[in-house]
């Protein structure tokens, strides 16, 4: 139940975010830089994934490795 | 409560679907052939990889994939204990993620096989787009499901079940700045450890002055780990990054990861990458080197993945861009080679092969040569 | 209306916003506010010269992956509708002209491209997402605001502008 009500509470945050009236301070005709592949977090994700195990199987720490977002902004 | 809670659901949902009708991009359609290869240690692993990812009707992006390790290890824990070994391991993973708006929903199944180990991982996610498409909420959960097996050992079957929760969030600070952070806790519970290793007691009787014993682990480990990352585009045409993840679990490991990089594209058709990592962790609490007696304590390891070490990461990459023009249904083309030089230090794990008597070995160390060649298709 | 009055509660808010949703979505009354960019092909254009024909503007930029998808339509849409009176003006947004003359050396386009350099009119039409189209009518009044492309969306397009050529 307790896990339900965080789930939805956090969705309300979601949607609430989605409809904010924050103006954006880098606008989407300005994007350009971060729409360049050399500013992805990660652009060969084939590539990513195998580094990213071979490190998980020699050390004993693993995770948070990766997050998505930036790009062009564009639709 | 629970029908209300699901109308209110229903509610927010039907939100979402009229909100605004721009919409979040799905990945790239494209297709990698890799070939990997890992040697270092007296270990050698290579292998082929393939990846392919496609969208259906601007709503859905598909992927799937194919891994596959072939391993021939003479390691310093096979030859103390072991024999050299030669074994294949093959992974197959499929994903799917949903657009709707400005959401990405996401699905995936990751099943590998090997003869001593399953692994079975099921995986869901939301991406939330906010703030002028200037932030990225994601959300992750992914649940495993392991058979451990022992070589030589046909009754030996345990379990080893894992969850992990992530949570991430990339943010556009200034139209040359991307900001990331991310935090993930794990969750595992079951047969922990790697039924090869032994630990080692001193043992007046024995020769060497030490024998060998095996391994007990808990069976539960918890772990969080917790990331920063940063992407500057520079005022010529580059970026340089960087990241630091601090990790701690309830084996009371700690670890420090820092990495720094700096990607630069040449000429339009060649992107060079060089970056530098830095890993350093403390040993678990039930690790050493060397007992002061049989059963010791209740918990006691000699993984050396569970010691005390350093590592250092120098990565080069370079990608080349062999085709410009478009061909029948394909649009770019690359060819890449990445290659790392890692090296690793241990702190509390000795070298037994070199002698010295028992405590008194060299500490252990080694590098490794790890190096990529793919081949990548935009269509 | 009448639907309200039965239903209750949370079906109510959901329908009640699904309307105000549909109906905010697309129509808006206000002129088109004027501007003058200098065009790629030498010379400026000056919005309120375009009156009497049914003006779409299109802002786009060579970083933009479905403004590119949606250029080779867009021209097409050109050319077949011009002689009815129909013009298409695409203003690029990037602060280097060089990006834009690379791509259309690749990809050409027969309708105007105007350049924005300086962001002026992207940010006096408040354009909020990549690409913008723009549809306005032959009195020089923005009838339709369309954020984004997508496969499917130049369907949409053609029926405003066949739409607005009959008026």
């Amino acid at each position: 139940m307790k896990a339900l009500r965080a789930s939805l509470f956090l969705l309300l945050v979601l949607q609430a975010a989605a409809c904010s009236r924050i103006e954006p301070w880098v606008k989407p005709y300005e994007r350009e830089r971060l729409a360049d592949p050399i500013m992805s977090w990660d652009r060969d994700p084939i590539s990513l994934a195998y580094i990213t195990h071979v490190r998980d199987s020699r050390e004993g720490a693993r995770g948070a490795s990766g997050a998505a977002g930036g790009g062009c902004g564009c639709n | 409560m629970r029908r209300s809670a699901a109308r209110a659901l229903l509610a927010l949902l039907s939100l979402t679907a009229v909100m605004n009708g721009r919409a979040t991009v799905l990945p790239e359609d494209r297709v990698d052939f890799l070939w990997h290869r890992y040697q270092g240690g007296g270990v050698t692993i290579q292998g082929p990889a393939f990846l392919v990812r496609k969208k259906f009707a601007e709503r859905v992006s598909l992927s799937a994939g194919y891994y596959e390790d072939m391993v021939s290890s003479a390691s310093i824990d096979v030859l103390t204990t072991a024999s050299p070994y030669k074994e294949k391991r093959k992974q197959y993973n499929f994903g799917a993620d949903i657009v709707r708006g400005k959401t990405i929903y996401s699905l995936g199944y990751i099943d590998s096989n090997e003869p001593d180990y399953k692994a079975k991982t099921s995986s869901v996610g939301i991406s939330q787009d906010m703030f002028g498409d200037l932030t990225t909420v994601t959300l992750g959960y992914q649940r495993g499901w392991n058979i451990v097996g022992e070589r030589g050992t046909p009754a030996f079957r345990e379990r080893a079940d894992q969850w992990n929760y992530q949570i991430g969030l990339s943010q556009v600070v200034t139209r040359n700045l991307l900001l990331g952070a991310s935090y993930e806790a794990i969750s595992q519970e079951g047969f922990l450890n790697n039924p090869y290793r032994s630990i080692r007691y001193l043992d007046p009787t024995a020769g060497s002055g030490f024998s060998f014993d095996r391994e007990i682990y808990p069976r539960t480990r918890t772990s969080n780990a917790a990331a920063i990352r940063a992407r500057y585009y520079l005022p010529f045409r580059a970026a340089a990054y960087g990241e630091y993840r601090f990790y701690t679990d309830t084996w009371k490991i700690h670890a420090h990861t820092v990495q720094i990089g700096y990607t630069y594209p040449w000429r339009d058709i060649w992107l060079f990458d060089l970056s530098y990592r830095y890993y350093t962790q403390s040993n678990a609490e039930f690790y050493s080197d060397l007992f002061p007696r049989a059963n010791f304590a209740n918990f006691m390891a000699r993984d050396k993945e569970l010691a005390a070490f350093k590592s250092h990461d120098i990565g080069a990459a370079v990608s080349y861009q062999f085709m410009t023009k478009s061909w029948h249904f394909l649009n770019r083309g690359t060819v890449n080679f990445h290659y790392d030089f890692v090296t690793y230090r241990y702190g509390d794990f000795r070298n037994i092969l070199a002698g010295g008597g028992a405590g008194n070995e060299p500490l252990y160390s080694f590098n490794a040569n790890v190096m990529q060649l793919f081949v990548s298709f935009w269509f | 209306m009448f639907l309200k009055a039965r239903m209750t509660g949370w079906r109510a808010a959901a329908v009640g916003a699904l309307i105000a949703s549909a109906a905010f979505a697309g129509s808006t009354r206000t002129p088109a506010p004027d501007f003058t960019l200098a065009s790629r092909s030498g010379g400026k254009v000056e919005l309120t010269q375009l009156r009497g024909q049914v003006v779409m503007i299109n802002f786009w930029a060579s970083w933009c992956g479905p403004c590119r998808q949606e250029m080779p339509l867009l021209d097409k849409m050109y050319r077949k509708y011009k002689p009815a009176g129909f013009t298409l003006v695409g203003v690029n947004v990037e602060t280097d002209p060089k990006d834009a003359d690379g791509y259309l050396k690749a990809t050409p386009v027969s309708f105007p491209i105007l350049l924005d350099t300086e962001n002026k009119v992207s940010q006096l039409y408040n354009v909020s997402a990549m690409p913008s189209t723009v549809l306005v009518d032959r009195k020089g009044v923005v009838r339709y605001v369309h954020h984004g492309y997508k496969a499917g969306d130049e369907n949409e397009y053609l029926d405003r502008i066949r739409a607005l050529i009959r008026e």
